[in-house]
């Protein structure tokens, strides 16, 4: 495992803190009713987001599922204006006509959360093959759940970007539930779904996706290879969802054995422990940090709170792209 | 002038949207080695290469979001999708996310991609090959819908489509490859969503797009010998509409009918008829008739298809039914 300084493990746990701290908090405001609809909370898999993401350039881009909170705040974006947009107010990143599963920030390159299990994929492939045409050296980091393994999207996607060669990173965040239902009752490969990778020669690999650093290693080496070869890779991170599919699951077809084994893997937990055992962070430092965290979800509640609800002009506007 | 096919039009269409602009590509099944299976494409590897010309595998929703996800990225994609019947498949693509990335993510991001694909019965090609769900993707908010009757609309038509920085469907019938007419040779664009007077009258106003639009002459011609003098209205394009001119048309003949080729449920035409019940109400003699195929799945056989779609013999008896024609 590599080797991190300071500055990178500060940056770390403070992405994995805001991303878990913000999920917190969307799900108190879901309770409250300021937040409606679905939302699908990331916690428990945040070491993915931060550790992949920050192997990006601003060039590279970035789309993923509708579970898509914490892959826009790893990419940087503003929690105000995704707050705002859980709201539904006008502040909102998409001025409250997105919604939790549909966050956007072009000027990042984050193409989009997506909600149709396994529709983002093609889309991927064809961020890709622009790269490729407009001869750029960016890749596509393409997020998907163990859900999408099943639609015919997933495999028409990873046929083209092997046809095709084009850089992209198929990045399979296995949560093991596609909403309630187990990995192994919708996969006759449960087991090894990475493999699915070795029929489309695309070198592929199966992670800890608890663990950040492991995240970050292989993601490193995967777009180096991309970078290098132009083609496709896979990575399969294992990793749970600590909460229900959404806030209307309850989770019961889940063991309290099994939520509790993989609780104990936290990844903001285990990371804690490594900085402090390896002198990176103090105690002092992570204090630091966790403050700093709460002033930014915070400052995202008030912000939301504080913006205007939007009119029906803005539901009838963007429906066509016009000039004016 | 040069007299060209719908065929040969599109076929120019394609090159000028090339020569023009380096970030259009087309893509599609049997599109380039093969030459198009209605042959529209023919020539255009060739001439411009596999980089530009991208034979896909029949992976229409692959093909399709790939298409999507391109236009996102500042490129111009053309996709050929071999039949929109086969468009079913990329019906997540198109619904779920040409039609609405522009939407949801507020005008951030646009999907500037021309999707051509074919439409309509009557080459006895059975139940899944003959189908027309135009109306189906006109009725979706984001997207534009197209199409054509003939040569001269098919080129201004497409020319207008690739200026534009929505998803357009452009829909092209089977059995009219081959229509002919004079191109006029200065350069000029068909405005999307204008629909055109094809023949002027008095006395009814028969409204059809595309693979109907022979029918609506076919029926005027009879309808003149008997001194009834029809006014045809080709709608061109199914999203948007621009309604002023069908109402004109409508005030001035008090009677309308409609041909269209889906089937009677849930029709384009019905909702073109339910406008102008709405907007023409004091100014109709009758109700406003609807011509569909009939509510079966096409059968194979000709002597049962040919009953099955809208016919002379079909047109001209609601004709009489409800105005005595």
């Amino acid at each position: 495992m590599s080797n991190i300084d300071k500055e990178t493990a500060r940056s770390y746990l403070l992405e994995m803190s805001k991303i878990r701290h913000f999920e917190e908090a969307c799900g108190r405001m879901y309770m409250q009713g300021k937040i409606k609809g679905f939302l699908h909370l990331y916690i428990g898999e945040e070491a993915i987001a931060v550790g992949a993401i920050s192997q990006l350039t601003n060039q590279d881009y970035v789309i993923t599922h509708y579970r898509d909170h914490g892959h826009a705040l790893a990419r940087g974006m503003d929690p105000n204006k995704i707050m705002a947009e859980l709201y539904g107010k006008k502040g909102g990143s998409s001025r409250g006509k997105g919604g939790s599963m549909h966050l956007f920030d072009k000027k990042l390159n984050f193409m989009g959360g997506y909600a149709i299990v396994g529709g983002h994929l093609p889309i991927a492939i064809g961020l890709g093959l622009a790269l490729k045409k407009q001869k750029k050296d960016g890749i596509v980091l393409c997020f998907f759940g163990d859900g999408a393994v099943n639609e015919g999207e997933f495999h028409e996607s990873m046929n083209l970007a092997a046809l095709w060669n084009l850089p992209v990173l198929f990045y399979l965040e296995n949560n093991q539930y596609g909403m309630g239902t187990h990995v192994k009752k919708s996969s006759a490969a449960a087991d090894i779904l990475y493999k699915f990778a070795d029929l489309y020669g695309m070198p592929a690999t199966r992670i800890d996706g608890m663990d950040v650093l492991t995240v970050q290693d292989s993601a490193k080496e995967a777009i180096n290879k991309i970078r290098t070869n132009g083609g496709p890779v896979l990575i399969e991170a294992m990793t749970y969802r600590f909460k229900g599919h959404s806030m209307a699951d309850p989770a019961s077809y889940r063991e309290d054995s099994e939520v509790k084994q993989w609780e104990d893997k936290d990844p903001i937990l285990l990371f804690k422990e490594y900085v402090k055992e390896n002198n990176l962070l103090t105690d002092i430092d992570i204090s630091n940090i966790e403050n700093e965290v709460k002033v930014i979800i915070q400052n995202c509640l008030k912000f939301a709170e504080n913006s205007p609800l939007p009119d029906m002009s803005v539901a009838m506007d963007k429906i066509y792209y016009s000039d004016n | 002038m040069a007299e060209l096919t719908i065929r040969e039009s599109l076929n120019k269409a394609l090159r000028e949207a090339l020569d023009n602009n380096e970030n259009v590509f087309i893509m599609g099944e049997d599109i380039g080695m093969y030459g198009g299976p209605y042959a529209v494409t023919k020539g255009l590897l060739e001439e411009y290469g596999s980089e530009k010309i991208m034979d896909t595998p029949i992976s229409e929703s692959g093909f399709v979001g790939a298409a999507i996800g391109a236009s996102m990225a500042g490129m111009k994609p053309i996709v050929e999708i071999m039949t929109i019947n086969f468009s079913l498949l990329a019906m997540d693509q198109i619904v779920n996310h040409a039609a609405k990335i522009h939407y949801m993510s507020d005008g951030q991001l646009s999907v500037p991609i021309i999707i051509r694909t074919v439409t309509g019965a009557g080459g006895r090609m059975g139940a899944t090959h003959s189908q027309s769900f135009e109306g189906w993707y006109a009725s979706v908010p984001g997207l534009k819908v197209v199409s054509p009757s003939n040569a001269i609309d098919a080129l201004g038509l497409f020319r207008s489509a690739i200026n534009e920085n929505n998803p357009v469907i452009f829909v092209e019938h089977s059995m009219l490859y081959g229509v002919k007419n004079e191109i006029p040779d200065q350069y000029y664009e068909t405005p999307i969503g204008l629909p055109k007077v094809l023949e002027k009258g008095n006395d009814l106003t028969l409204i059809a797009w595309s693979g109907m639009i022979p029918l609506a002459k076919l029926v005027s011609t009879e309808l003149n010998k008997r001194n009834i003098n029809t006014e045809i209205i080709d709608l061109r394009s199914l999203n948007p509409i621009d309604f002023e001119l069908i109402f004109e048309s409508v005030k001035k003949t008090n009677k309308v009918v409609i041909l269209d080729e889906y089937w009677e449920t849930g029709s384009f035409g019905s909702y073109i008829s339910s406008v102008i019940q709405e907007k023409c109400f004091d100014y109709l003699d009758g109700p406003v008739g609807v011509i569909n195929s009939l509510n079966v799945p096409m059968p194979y056989s000709a002597e049962l298809e040919d009953k099955v779609i809208p016919n002379i013999d079909r047109a001209l008896s609601k004709i009489k039914e409800l105005f005595g024609f």
